[in-house]
């Protein structure tokens, strides 16, 4: 077997002296989708913003590549490969569509996504590419946020409760996108609210709760029991 | 867990107790200082005590009430014009002055804030000082009172304040004491009222203040215009002693200022234990270092820019993070009267 | 004609204080900073100018050549090592580390330059005038100043809106958290950012001592007048900020006209009435 691209075990976070994540071990290995559930508040978007070192954090063993990444500033941590669609999408509102995503290139990885290939997909933005890219809507802002990770060409993609505030419909309709994203060269860690959707997306599941993995498993063989149990700790 | 009635508040430990009553035996020592005291002692006292004063009171400002002020020159430059204007052209004696050039400070400053409080953060300090400027430029144009280069109070308002040089100094001395204690007791009631609270609610965070339904504003206007009357008192007291006052020493940014900012910084901004630490520490190297001119200055800002990066807290705050003690016994201590440690 | 002439020298000053006002008005813009040491710092700009002139028999504007590289140079390396620290939620650690900072450069100019009044010398330039009118003769050097002013603050607009820096700057300003996630080194745009602020101070220091004598406690009158020019212009808006620092310079000049002990008290004057009547400038583009 293949080392994992993401290894983690005793990560620790906290803001300022509350503690929110406690002892996480996570791995990712090549071309996996894994999804994180768990309640609001569980730190989900704390173990995000703990991957790419935008929380204080501590770890017994962080490695991503093979590489430590826990004395590592979040930039640097974005060159190595890893991106984030953060949760509320967090557009740049003084940029425009096109720098919004033309930024997310910044960190200069070669690969295949472009300018080109984004509006391709999104071919909306591409015709409203000079507005302000907060003057979209929802799902166009959505797709943005997708499409500025993307062009990093990263070897981890995480996405933060993409279909937050999303019509069904829409939702429906970037989901379909993900196979086309992911696996292969990529692999992702999804967070979302939706637990079906999430296990029937992802090859395997964690499950948080109060800062700590109540539950984890290939997303086939976890029982909804199991989830209900882990999420809520009954 | 711990329910609430298993806390005990207590507000007062011993080393509260103890510093009151050093407290008192010093002010009781100090205040006899005309008997045993020089002139030049007397002198470097008051200067003492109206720095402390001012100190605590930009204290209140910025360190509680979020108020970063660079500006506070424009009151005591204010107070010190207001009292040679009452004593030259009104007739008033020079102590009862003091107050009456408060009250025009007070007055001036709700005026002051209405316009400034538009401004936010930094930019509230910048324009702060734009005021003080102001005031010094329209001071330079009012030849009444010397216009650019100023005036000397006239040996006969001088003469009436008391009898004889000395008298005149102690009266003058006692003046500035009572300055300083009121400042620091008008300080003390406020945090202890139900202000207190309040204003640290605004400092920590503005808009959970606001969500608790503190009127963010009003509390600031009233502790802007408190600290300006106060600080226009400071200083007609200040000029009081100088007896001669010019634009240039009246709104000093350097002096009124710069100085006021260091004492708080060293001390450690937003306690009450703060500045009287500081002042000390700021007299201390004044008296050791000031020959040197403007290096010691240099001297001053160097140490203030290592204090803030490296201890903001400040002398005091340090002190109190590794010793836990508090000599104005303000924040209430919460015990668990089971285990009687502190949470 | 007399007060058309002083409108005239008005708008032409206005350009100086839009050059001292564009550094301040840039980084706050990049980092919400306010930079208490804004004027001493363009102050020290106009002496390293002096020593480089009468060390190296320069003309100031050559000087320029050095001045700004230094100056950017200057600023880098105040930002990563003293400034970043800095900033944060609270307010209070930029605000009196850069008032500290004000106090050890005042001083330092004068343990090293004394207090004695200086001036950069230009040559021939400073009195060379056009005649517009009959009764209207402009100076060939408030012309000039101006000139660079409206092509500095064009040059940062363009470096703010159409370059890649720019964009960088934008996306910090922004969202920093989600910017660093664009592998953008958040101390090192901020470095950036007080470099290209210092650079125009190093070209604002080095006009102003052409223009006037200088000395080394002048520096919080110039940061005054930036401040203002910013103010009244707008937060944020680069044009605004030229457009606030000719109102200050008109504003300026007619005191001075009624009489000269009013010329700076006028321009206090005119940013409280516009405080008072449009508390956030007259073209604002980002909230405080
Ligand atoms: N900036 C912050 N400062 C302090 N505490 C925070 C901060 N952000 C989150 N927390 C706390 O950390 C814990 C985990 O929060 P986090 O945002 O990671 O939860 P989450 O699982 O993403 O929740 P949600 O499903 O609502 O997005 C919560 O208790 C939250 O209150
Ligand atoms: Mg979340």
């Amino acid at each position: 077997m293949h080392e994992p691209l993401l290894s983690i075990e005793g990560l620790s976070a906290s803001y300022g002296d509350f503690q929110a994540l406690f002892g996480i071990d996570l791995t990712v290995n090549e071309g996996e989708v894994i999804a994180i559930i768990g309640a609001n508040g569980a730190g989900k978007t704390t173990l995000m913003r703990a991957i790419c070192g935008l929380v204080k954090r501590q770890a017994t063993r962080a490695e991503f590549g093979g590489m430590p990444i826990i004395g590592l500033r979040p930039d640097m941590i974005a060159k190595s490969g890893i991106a984030m669609v953060p949760e509320g999408r967090q557009l740049f509102r003084s940029l425009s569509v096109e720098e919004n995503l033309v930024i997310g290139a910044q960190a200069s990885r070669k690969g295949p996504w472009t300018l080109e290939k984004i509006y391709t997909m999104f071919p909306v933005l591409k015709e409203r590419r000079l507005t302000p890219a907060t003057a979209l809507s929802g799902g166009q802002q959505q797709m943005v946020a997708i499409g500025r990770a993307l062009m990093s060409n990263p070897e981890l993609l995480l996405f933060d409760e993409i279909s937050l505030g999303l019509a069904p419909i829409i939702i429906n309709a970037i989901y379909e996108q993900l196979p086309a994203l992911v696996g292969g060269e990529m692999s992702a860690i999804i967070v979302e609210q939706d637990v079906a959707r999430a296990v029937s997306v992802s090859d395997r599941v964690y499950c948080l709760q109060e800062g700590r993995v109540s539950l984890e498993g290939a997303s086939g063989d976890v029982s909804r029991d199991a989830i209900s149990k882990a999420y809520f700790g009954v | 867990m711990i329910r609430a009635s298993e806390i005990s508040i207590v507000q007062s430990s011993r080393a509260a107790w103890i510093a009151g009553l050093v407290g008192l035996l010093l002010l009781l020592a100090l205040l006899a200082a005309p008997y045993w005291a020089g002139r030049a002692d007397m002198r470097l006292l008051s200067e003492i005590y109206l720095y402390l004063a001012l100190a605590c009171l930009w204290n209140i400002l910025a360190g509680y009430a979020g108020l970063v002020s660079v500006g506070q020159h424009a009151y005591v430059g204010l107070g010190g014009y207001m009292l040679f204007a009452l004593a030259m052209f009104g007739g008033i004696n020079p102590l009862v002055a003091i107050p009456l050039a408060g009250l025009i400070g007070g007055v001036a400053s709700m005026l002051v804030a209405v316009l400034i409080f538009r401004l936010s953060g930094a930019y509230f300090a910048i324009g702060t000082w734009v005021v003080a400027e102001t005031f010094r430029l329209s001071f330079a144009q009012v030849s009444a009172l010397g216009g650019g280069s100023g005036t000397s109070l006239p040996a006969g308002i001088v003469t009436a304040i008391g009898d004889g040089r000395d008298g005149r100094e102690a009266i003058i001395y006692w003046g500035s004491l009572g300055i300083a204690v009121l400042v620091l007791a008008a300080i003390f009631l406020l945090l202890r009222s139900r202000q207190g609270p309040a204003l640290k609610a605004i400092r920590d965070n503005e808009l959970a203040a606001r969500s608790l339904g503190i009127d963010i504003w009003r509390s600031k206007f009233i502790i802007y215009v408190g600290a300006s009357t106060l600080t226009a008192m400071v200083g007609a007291a200040i000029f009081l002693q100088k007896l001669r006052i010019s634009p240039d020493a009246a709104f000093s940014v350097n002096d009124w200022t710069a100085f006021v900012i260091f004492i708080v910084v060293i001390g450690g901004i937003g306690t009450l234990e703060g500045p009287i630490i500081g002042t000390i520490v700021f007299f201390l190297l004044r008296e050791t270092l000031a020959d040197l001119g403007p290096s010691y200055q240099l001297i001053l800002g160097l140490v203030a820019i290592v204090v803030m990066l490296r201890a903001p807290q400040g002398l005091w705050g340090f002190v109190r993070s590794h010793y836990r003690i508090e000599l104005f016994p303000l924040t209430p201590r919460a015990i668990d009267s089971q285990s009687k440690k502190d949470i | 004609m007399e007060w058309v002439n002083a409108v005239i020298q008005g708008i032409l000053l206005g350009g100086l204080y839009a050059l001292f006002a564009a550094g301040l008005s840039l980084i706050f813009g990049v980092m919400r900073l306010v930079n208490i040491a804004h004027g001493d710092l363009i102050v020290l700009a106009a002496y390293i100018a002096l020593t480089i002139a009468t060390t190296l028999g320069l003309n100031p504007f050559l000087a320029l050549l050095i001045v700004i590289p230094v100056m950017a140079g200057l600023g880098y390396g105040l930002q990563r090592m003293v400034l970043n620290q800095t900033l944060g939620d609270d307010i209070l650690p930029p605000l009196l580390v850069t008032f500290g900072l004000s106090i050890i450069i005042q001083n330092g100019l004068l343990v090293l330059y004394t207090a004695d009044p200086q001036k950069l010398s230009a040559g021939p330039i400073e009195v060379a005038s056009l005649t517009i009118a009959p009764n209207l003769t402009l100076g060939v050097l408030p012309i000039l100043m101006f000139a660079v002013a409206v092509a500095v603050i064009a040059g940062l607009q363009w470096v703010f809106y159409r370059s890649a820096l720019g964009r960088a700057f934008r996306a910090v300003s922004d969202n920093q958290d989600v910017a660093q996630l664009m592998g953008l080194n958040k101390a090192h745009i901020f470095g950036l950012a007080m470099a290209l602020s210092l650079a125009v101070v190093g070209i604002a220091g080095v006009f102003l001592g052409i223009r006037t004598s200088f000395d080394p406690t002048i520096g919080s009158g110039r940061l005054i007048f930036g401040f203002e020019a910013v103010i009244i212009g707008g937060l944020g808006n680069l044009w605004g900020t030229l457009a606030g620092g000719v109102i200050l310079g008109v504003a300026q000049a007619i005191g001075a006209q009624i009489n000269p002990g009013w010329q700076v008290l006028a321009g206090h004057i005119v940013f409280l009435v516009v405080l008072a009547i449009r508390p956030r400038g007259l073209f604002p583009r980002i909230e405080q």
